[in-house]
């Protein structure tokens, strides 16, 4: 001992540090790429390869050159953000895609604002939109891509042979266009409880397999990285309002477990709407930004123009997140103050 | 028993009580000693010796001089070799007494005979009056004068006994529960008696089995006791918290727990009052951990006050090259020792001991706004959000309508931060500020 250190309470500090909780989150992705890699192969390695090292290059460059501040991307939350925005995109996208995306994500959504903390809008998410309303043929085209593993399982076969080039939520949309009505979709669809769970091809490279995805997310709820309110209250408000819609029309509406696990739904409420930076602090601030989501997500799908819904909702509510950090405060400890 | 605990906010820290199993030891009388004269918040008190004087232990050296004031007894016998302000832990310069030690002379009334009386002979009145006497402050850390707190404005429904010890590393609570189970009791009943309360919650936290059953076995002879069990989380032993676990009503912003009819001390406390009241003796001494994280020894001592922080120091073993960090109290909400020198005084605890890379803090980054330290605040409040309002500086009136005065600076919200940001010193001086600011105005 040769000097001592003074400082304030408290002297310990906890296990998280910025870069530990995205290090768990990389964790929490990882069967979900590993999903992406064994039904998509190589193709989505490639992108997902070049997105993560696009957005960790173009943060890195614009505080080096533009900010001339210490670098943020040992923080890893490049890293997230790219491979979150590979898991958007689909197998069949050409490698500029993702190149274009992290310039989006990062460079814009990003970097524009602050840096990490202060972005008002999921970097992710903002290159997703952007590129669909860019390059939409591009980004709906759902060719499958050489798998690495083979498709011998009977279920999955018979997929692969079903394929039409749409999502499972693309041919509820095309069917009700042309007239069709949902259980005759349904029944043409063959969707399986296996595919709706385990495997499904078709959509963007994250949306593979929505047990891969619960798998992360229980790998968060385990380490506490996040809590489980956005993901249960996000799911909970499509099965609500998917549910009654289905037992108005069943004719025109499609059902709530149909709803959950298709499209990137899963893949929102567990990995883009808890995104700490561009969702509220308080809990009762959490629920009402998850209600939004859930609920925006269902009539985009209902009676949107597009298919897919749920980066739209989250966006949107990313927008409302200073007015419910404003208006939604956490439950104090004493309700009156004494003496005025 | 059904444990229960605080439902907002807390942490779960590392327990490191490592010192658990080291039974108390009387810690070796120094040469020289040099007891404080502020041993509390509140007015110091004024040296009644001067050098020269002779001194036995158990002698008023101090004298209170106001209502939140208690006196200070010498802890030694010897010689006053001077009366003379010296500088505290934090380099503060306090009126001391220095005491050269000679020998172990105790004043005579003082009963240290092993046997433990059970009975409550005295009034409320006396009762408070001996406690006054013997100057015994809170030892929960606050050193509240405890003959104040046992006056209430208000007639107390419960008195609670806080056992729950929830600071890392710390276990002289543990260890005197499990040694002095019947003495603690006894002190619980006499301020039973001095409340007027025939209700006591003796709150210990799950992690202290053998402490709750020895507690649990010496308050079944007596009606009204009863030991709760409680979950282990930090910070249970802040007031507000306890009162909330065990009787589940709220001290309201800005109130003292007897709003809710409750009076909490603490269980060092509680053995105090006993040892005052039953045995005539004066706080002169407190138990004491002497611990590290890194540490390989781990004791409790019955400390004498005055004992200077290097003596305690020398029993810690080597300590590895580089710099440490002392610490008096526990880690979440002890203060760093600057100046070894300094002595201990009746409330402190510990001394613990932080080496390697747990001494200096982390880089601060950018809030990430992960609203962990909203999930960690047991008064409900947005540290966050406070942090940004401290450092915009001028927003004083927005502070206040944010509750920054609720603030029990436990440390949770900086603990769990993952971008360390010194959340806790941004709050302490909003809450200065903001404090000053409600104390200049007029009182309705």
């Amino acid at each position: 001992m040769d000097k001592l250190t003074i400082s304030h309470s408290p002297h310990v500090h906890g296990r998280f540090s910025t870069r530990s909780l995205m290090k768990d989150v990389l964790i929490a992705l990882v069967p979900a790429v590993i999903m992406a890699v064994a039904f998509y192969g190589w193709a989505a390695l490639k992108l997902l390869v070049i997105s993560v090292a696009g957005c960790v290059a173009i943060e890195y460059l614009i505080g080096r050159f533009l900010l001339k501040s210490p670098g943020s991307i040992s923080d890893l939350s490049a890293v997230v953000t790219g491979v979150l925005l590979a898991l958007n995109l689909p197998s069949s996208a050409p490698w500029w895609i993702p190149l274009v995306g992290a310039v989006l994500a990062i460079g814009v959504a990003k970097m524009t604002f602050g840096g990490i903390g202060q972005n008002l809008y999921n970097p992710a998410l903002v290159a997703r939109v952007f590129l669909l309303i860019s390059f939409p043929v591009i980004m709906t085209n759902w060719t499958l891509t050489e798998p690495l593993v083979s498709c011998t399982i009977p279920w999955l076969q018979g997929q692969v042979d079903a394929f039409t080039g749409a999502t499972p939520l693309g041919l509820v949309s095309e069917g009700l266009k042309s007239g069709i009505a949902v259980p005759e979709i349904m029944q043409q669809g063959q969707f399986t409880w296996q595919q709706l769970l385990l495997v499904s091809l078709g959509g963007s490279m994250g949306e593979v397999s929505s047990l891969a995805l619960l798998l992360g997310f229980v790998y968060l709820l385990f380490r506490r990285v996040i809590r489980p309110t956005i993901p249960v209250v996000v799911v909970a408000t499509v099965a609500v309002l998917t549910l009654i819609f289905s037992l108005i029309n069943p004719a025109r509406f499609t059902g709530p477990v149909f709803n959950i696990f298709t499209g990137g739904l899963l893949l929102g409420a567990i990995f883009m709407a808890t995104d700490y930076v561009t969702s509220p602090m308080s809990f009762k601030g959490q629920v009402i930004y998850a209600v939004g989501i859930g609920a925006i997500s269902v009539f985009i799908r209902y009676f949107g123009s597009y298919p897919e819904g749920v980066s739209f909702s989250i966006l949107i509510m990313n927008s409302a997140v200073p007015l419910l950090n404003k208006y939604c405060k956490p439950r104090r400890f004493a309700g009156e103050v004494r003496n005025g | 028993m059904k444990s229960s605990t605080f439902p907002i906010g807390g942490i779960h820290p590392h327990e490191w009580k490592f010192a658990a199993e080291s039974p108390i030891e009387d810690f070796p009388l120094p040469e020289e000693a040099a007891v404080s004269m502020a041993q509390h918040l509140g007015a110091p008190a004024e040296p009644v010796v001067a050098k020269g004087d002779k001194v036995l232990v158990g002698q008023v050296i101090g004298r209170a001089t106001s209502f939140v004031s208690a006196p200070v007894h010498s802890p030694f016998s010897g010689t006053v070799k001077a009366v003379e302000p010296r500088a505290d832990i934090a380099g503060n310069m306090v009126m001391h007494v220095v005491i050269t030690v000679e020998g172990d002379e105790w004043l005579p009334e003082i009963d240290r005979t092993p046997d433990v009386p059970m009975e409550v002979r005295f009034s409320a009145e006396e009762i408070i009056a001996k406690i006054k006497d013997a100057g015994i402050v809170g030892l929960g850390g606050a050193a509240f004068p405890t003959h104040i707190k046992l006056s209430p404005q208000k007639k107390a429904e419960c008195l609670i006994i806080n056992g729950t010890e929830c600071e890392p590393c710390l276990s002289s609570d543990d260890r005197i529960m499990r040694e002095y189970p019947r003495q603690i009791i006894m002190g619980a009943r006499l301020m039973m008696r001095a409340l007027g309360t025939d209700t006591c919650y003796i709150g210990i936290e799950e992690n202290k089995p053998e402490a709750i059953r020895a507690l649990g076995d010496a308050a079944a002879y007596w009606p009204g006791l009863q030991v709760v069990v409680l979950r282990k989380k930090y910070p249970q032993g802040g007031e507000k918290q306890l009162i909330d676990a065990i009787i589940h009503r709220r001290v309201p912003s800005l109130g003292l727990p007897i709003d809710t009819g409750a009076v909490v001390q603490n269980v060092g406390t509680a053995l105090a009052v006993y040892e005052a009241v039953q045995k005539n003796k004066p706080l002169i001494d407190n138990v004491f951990t002497l611990t590290g994280p890194t540490l390989e020894v781990h004791r409790n001592f019955r400390v004498r006050v005055g004992t200077p922080y290097s003596k305690i120091l020398a029993f810690a073993g080597n300590l590895p090259d580089g710099p440490c960090k002392l610490i008096s109290g526990g880690p979440l909400m002890g203060k760093a020792i600057a100046n070894i020198e300094a002595t201990t005084l009746k409330a402190s605890s510990s001394l613990l001991i932080i080496t390697g890379d747990m001494v200096p803090r982390n880089q601060e980054m950018t809030c990430i706004r992960c609203g962990k330290c909203v999930e960690a605040c047991p008064m409900g409040l947005e540290p966050y959000l406070l942090n940004r309002l401290c450092r915009a500086g001028g927003r004083q009136d927005e502070l206040e309508k944010e509750r920054i005065y609720d603030c029990i600076e436990c440390g949770c919200c900086q603990f769990t931060c993952p971008s360390y940001i010194p959340l806790l010193d941004m709050i302490r001086t909003g809450t200065a500020e903001v404090m000053k600011i409600m104390r200049s105005r007029p009182k309705k």
